[in-house]
């Protein structure tokens, strides 16, 4: 079939990038193979636009077994015992359809921890959306977190943590993340398609039309009015069949039936052939007449670039293939042999007799193209820092609070996290709604710490200043419930990457990003970008979400944010800087101003605090800890204090006035001890070289801040049903 | 002696494993069984566990109810054996007709997962005895379908018989007179919504889930089902 001039930019193709495939191929490109390109080529599938700046990140550390590249990064966390941990995004999808947009993204991601050989124990979703008095925004969130519910609880695994943030720029383009752990069983899998020879096996769903060009017409463009049109870009989820995938393809691997193994996502079938003999230096031929379709008709491009869910490809030795095809067809997955590895390094793709593709396998997985996009820093960022902060003082303190504790960003996220089954796998010793959740591994007595921060306004005042802030927050975030640090994941979501500000933005993340993972040893183990953010030419702010892993060496001493007791002391770790205001959530929610510059950061400092958090649990001296975030320590406070149906009173000196309860200093948190061993606390502290002071104490029916107080049953009203009620409209 | 356990599994299940360690943990000796087979290993204990069968697909436990291997539980349920279902057992179990009434969406059309506090309304049953009458017991519920239904006759019936072993002291679900578990008016068919298996650690939360587990494993040390049929 010859191709129509100029249909390569219907698929997202540039005309250079045309020209490109043109020279790799020595020809025109046939409609497959051109099709093949685009998804493969695309910015979703390629990191085209980031590929050179992310090769700046520390990825390397003794506990990392696998790094970048692979479907997911996988860390040693004691002798024997490694898990799976990667980030992705599902942004765009969601926006147009939110249910299947954010239950699909829940399936990738557990499919790139499955190809890795893990089973997939935890979940978490950072989601962002924009504010509640638009009616739409209510509907993505009711959709999104349905899609959420709907998918991971019937898959079986926990949804165990995640954020929910509220903000203007994420009106027209939610951000919906989703990060997964999982837990080597048996063997580590790679996606390579070694030995000539075995067969290539597609398991598990039909393909069908749905989600044809995902990758590339919906993840890598950005929105205008004609986008809820690509409504038939977005896949559509059924979780049954991908838990039946999940427990098959254990199985298979439990058995020692796979030579190579990868998930389908973005990009569909050209997908894992490609990256699976670039890796091998092998080539396959693919018969996609033998691929089990949805429907007749569909034509040879969209077999091979159909993003239907609930897919796995695995390559299998001759001897071996009855064996898997019984596996599959017990747990009532089709799987199909398509086709056949190769050592020609090509992929061939044949129908009804005919060759539709024939393609060396790098120029689609490896040899894409690499940009160096221009950036440069906008005028616009220097005005922005030196607008003023907004921190003039509040009329009256208590109703500040009061106001702080009701924003949808800040109040309980209870009504989100209570529609997700966080508990599944006997492994949650905390889960939703502290710092950090706490995870057993299945039977192990070995348990992760795992915490989602990506703090946009921080990093829209400052990107690199804000990317720093991140990951020292989601370290601190691990830190607080007694864990090491050790490695992340991320999902780094921003704007056009075509436009030099916000190219600017996401180098200048990643230059913070490198030197806050550099300074704290927690390497970079892979993650996802999503660029294309933006809806009528107006950006989000770069959202760079951090995930955290980190280790307990004693599950059982791990603390909550929960105050436990009257009598205890508060004790406040770190300095306060009362300028510390930019970008703060005082600013926005009290004098709706997002301006100025945001607090800078000494990681070294941070290092040290983390050090005394570790000790300080495990010692068992601490009874609650909490990280001072949005709101600072009047709302740290006041988080610490209403799960536990406990006031506090503190006791400060008259010049500490609002500045020093609502700046959002970095490398502080709040820590409640029995009063005996108060002492022994700041000794510890100072000999660490950690600022710590008593500030207060826990008891009583008031939250009283010294210059205003609250009371504790109006606060925990407001702050456990503010969310439910702006979601129902009512508030 | 130790109860020997088959836990049965649909395709779509999800808690098994966690069944199977909860139940280890207490002493038992578990076997997993897969819902294509057509009879069940001897075992004193039949759970059918929590989670997804055949996708939830058209109603809660309709399509599971189907399944070859529910012949052989309901042999084992009127042959006196004791059979346990946990959430979405539960709703295979009465959807198989072994408990009476049904399960539909919660009030709030919300899937709800929570720890919640339970009211122990009758200690004569095989798997309430090692509650007090009136014990409160926090075990989680995690359900979309927990709001149990039946009509006013066997209502009626079921409490004057007390059959109504669990209440919610708070209902999170608008089930019929806050029920949360059941027995058959036999006693030896039990169902409820919340997971006991989920509460046997006081690390996790709570180990109510253990009156409810170590009563069945001790009535069937006292009455072992080889004796009974």
């Amino acid at each position: 079939m010859k191709v129509d001039p100029g249909i390569h930019r219907d698929l997202g193709l540039t005309d250079a990038e045309f020209d490109a495939i043109r020279e790799r191929l020595g020809r025109e490109p046939s409609y497959t193979e051109l099709a093949m390109f685009s998804v493969m080529w695309s910015e979703h599938c390629s990191y085209k636009s980031s590929k050179v700046h992310l090769s700046t990140l520390p990825t390397e550390g003794p506990h990392i077994l696998v790094g970048p590249g692979e479907g997911a990064g996988v860390i040693e966390v004691a002798p024997g015992v490694a898990v799976a941990w990667k980030a992705e995004s599902h942004n765009h999808p969601s926006f147009v359809e939110p249910f299947n947009g954010a239950a699909t993204g829940v399936g990738g991601i557990v499919r790139d921890i499955l190809s890795m050989g893990a089973r997939p124990i935890a979940l978490l979703d950072p989601l962002r959306f924009g504010p509640l008095d638009d009616a739409r925004s209510r509907y993505l969130v009711e959709g999104v977190v349905s899609g959420i519910s709907a998918y991971g609880n019937s898959i079986g695994v926990p949804t165990v943590g995640g954020e929910t943030v509220f903000e203007e720029c994420y009106a027209e383009n939610p951000l919906v993340n989703v990060a997964c752990l999982g837990v080597i069983e048996d063997k580590l899998m790679h996606g390579r398609a070694e030995g000539a020879g075995n067969s290539v096996v597609l398991i598990g769903s039909s393909t069908g039309r749905d989600g044809i060009g995902g990758a590339s017409v919906l993840a890598s463009a950005e929105f205008d009015e004609t986008s809820m049109e690509k409504r038939p870009s977005v896949q559509v989820g059924d979780p049954f069949t991908e838990k039946l995938l999940i427990e098959a393809c254990l199985e298979l691997i439990r058995s020692d039936l796979l030579v190579g193994f990868q998930d389908l996502g973005a990009g569909g079938i050209s997908c894992p052939t490609s990256e699976m003999s670039a890796k091998a230096g092998t080539g396959m031929q693919i018969d996609i007449d033998q691929v089990h379709r949805r429907e007749p008709g569909m034509e040879p491009f969209e077999v091979m670039i159909s993003e239907s869910q609930e897919r796995m490809m695995a390559v299998v030795a001759p001897a071996k293939l009855d064996d898997v095809l019984a596996v599959c067809r017990r747990w009532g997955l089709e799987a199909r042999v398509i086709g056949t590895v190769t050592d020609s390094g090509r992929i061939e793709v044949q129908s009804e007799g005919s060759i539709v593709a024939d393609v060396p396998a790098p120029a689609l997985a490896e040899e894409g193209p690499v940009y160096e996009r221009a950036l440069d820093r906008p005028v616009w960022a220097d005005s922005i820092q030196k607008a003023h902060p907004g921190d003039d003082p509040p009329e009256d303190l208590s109703s500040a609070v009061l106001d702080l504790l009701s924003d949808p960003s800040i109040a309980s996220k209870r009504w989100v996290w209570e529609q997700y089954d966080h508990m599944i796998f006997l492994g949650t010793i905390q889960g939703p709604g502290g710092d950090a959740a706490v995870i057993r591994l299945p039977d192990t007595e070995v348990a992760v710490a795992l915490s989602v921060d990506g703090p946009g306004r921080f990093c829209y005042l400052d990107p690199y200043e804000g990317a720093r802030l991140a990951v020292a927050e989601a370290a601190r975030n691990v830190a607080c419930v007694g864990a090491r640090p050790v490695a992340i994941t991320n999902c780094l979501n921003f704007g056009n990457p075509e436009k030099s500000d916000v190219m600017w933005q996401f180098a200048e993340v990643i230059r913070g990003m490198g030197d806050a993972c550099r300074a704290l040893g927690t390497p970079v183990t892979g993650g996802n970008v999503s660029f294309y953010n933006e809806t009528k030419g107006r950006a989000i702010f770069p959202t760079p979400v951090i995930g955290m892993l980190g280790v307990l060496d004693s599950p059982e001493k791990s603390v909550g944010l929960r105050l436990r007791r009257d009598g205890d002391s508060l004790v406040l770790l770190g300095d306060t800087n009362p300028q510390d205001f930019g970008g703060s959530g005082y600013s926005k929610v009290i004098n709706g101003v997002v301006a100025g510059k945001p607090p800078l950061i000494d990681l070294d400092r941070e290092l040290k605090l983390h050090r005394f958090l570790f000790e300080g649990c495990t010692g068992g001296l601490l009874v609650s800890a909490h990280d001072l975030s949005e709101g600072g320590l009047a709302i740290a406070l006041c988080e610490s204090a209403i799960p536990a149906e406990i006031g506090f009173k503190l006791d400060l000196s008259v010049e500490e006035d609002y500045r020093f309860l609502f700046a959002e200093s970095p490398s502080r948190v709040l820590v409640s001890c029995d009063p005996s061993a108060t002492d022994r606390l700041i000794a510890m502290a100072h000999e660490l070289d950690v600022p710590a002071r008593v500030i207060g104490a826990v008891g009583g029916s008031e939250l009283s801040f010294g210059p205003g107080s609250v009371d504790l049953a109006e606060a925990r009203d407001v702050y456990t049903n503010s969310l439910s009620a702006h979601i129902a409209g009512t508030s | 002696m130790s109860a020997h356990v088959a836990i049965v599994v649909f395709p779509g299940s999800n808690c098994e494993q966690d069944c199977e360690r909860a139940l280890r943990d207490l002493g038992c000796t578990t076997e997993r069984v897969w819902h294509a087979e057509s009879s069940l290993p001897d075992s004193d204990i039949v759970v059918l566990p929590g989670g997804f069968a055949h996708g939830d697909y058209l109603r809660t436990g309709a399509i599971a109810r189907f399944s070859p291997v529910m012949e052989a539980v309901t042999t084992h349920a009127t042959s006196g054996g004791l059979v346990i279902g946990i959430c979405n057992g539960f709703q295979i179990l009465c959807e198989a007709g072994l408990l009476p009434g049904a399960l539909r969406k919660n009030s709030g059309l919300k899937f709800i997962c929570r720890w919640v506090d339970l009211r122990v309304e009758n200690n004569s049953t095989a798997f309430t005895s090692r509650a007090e009458i009136g014990q409160v017991l926090r075990i989680p519920i995690n359900h979309f379908e927990g709001n149990w239904y039946c009509n006013d006759t066997v209502l009626a019936e079921m409490k004057e018989k007390g059959q109504i072993a669990l209440r919610y002291v708070d209902s999170p679900n608008g089930a019929l007179d806050a029920t949360a578990g059941i027995v058959n008016s036999a006693g030896n068919v039990f169902g409820l919504m919340p997971h006991p298996e989920r509460a046997t650690e006081e690390l996790l939360g709570s180990e109510d889930g253990r009156v409810i587990l170590g009563s069945m494993i001790d009535h069937v040390s006292r009455v072992p089902h080889a004796q009974v049929s």
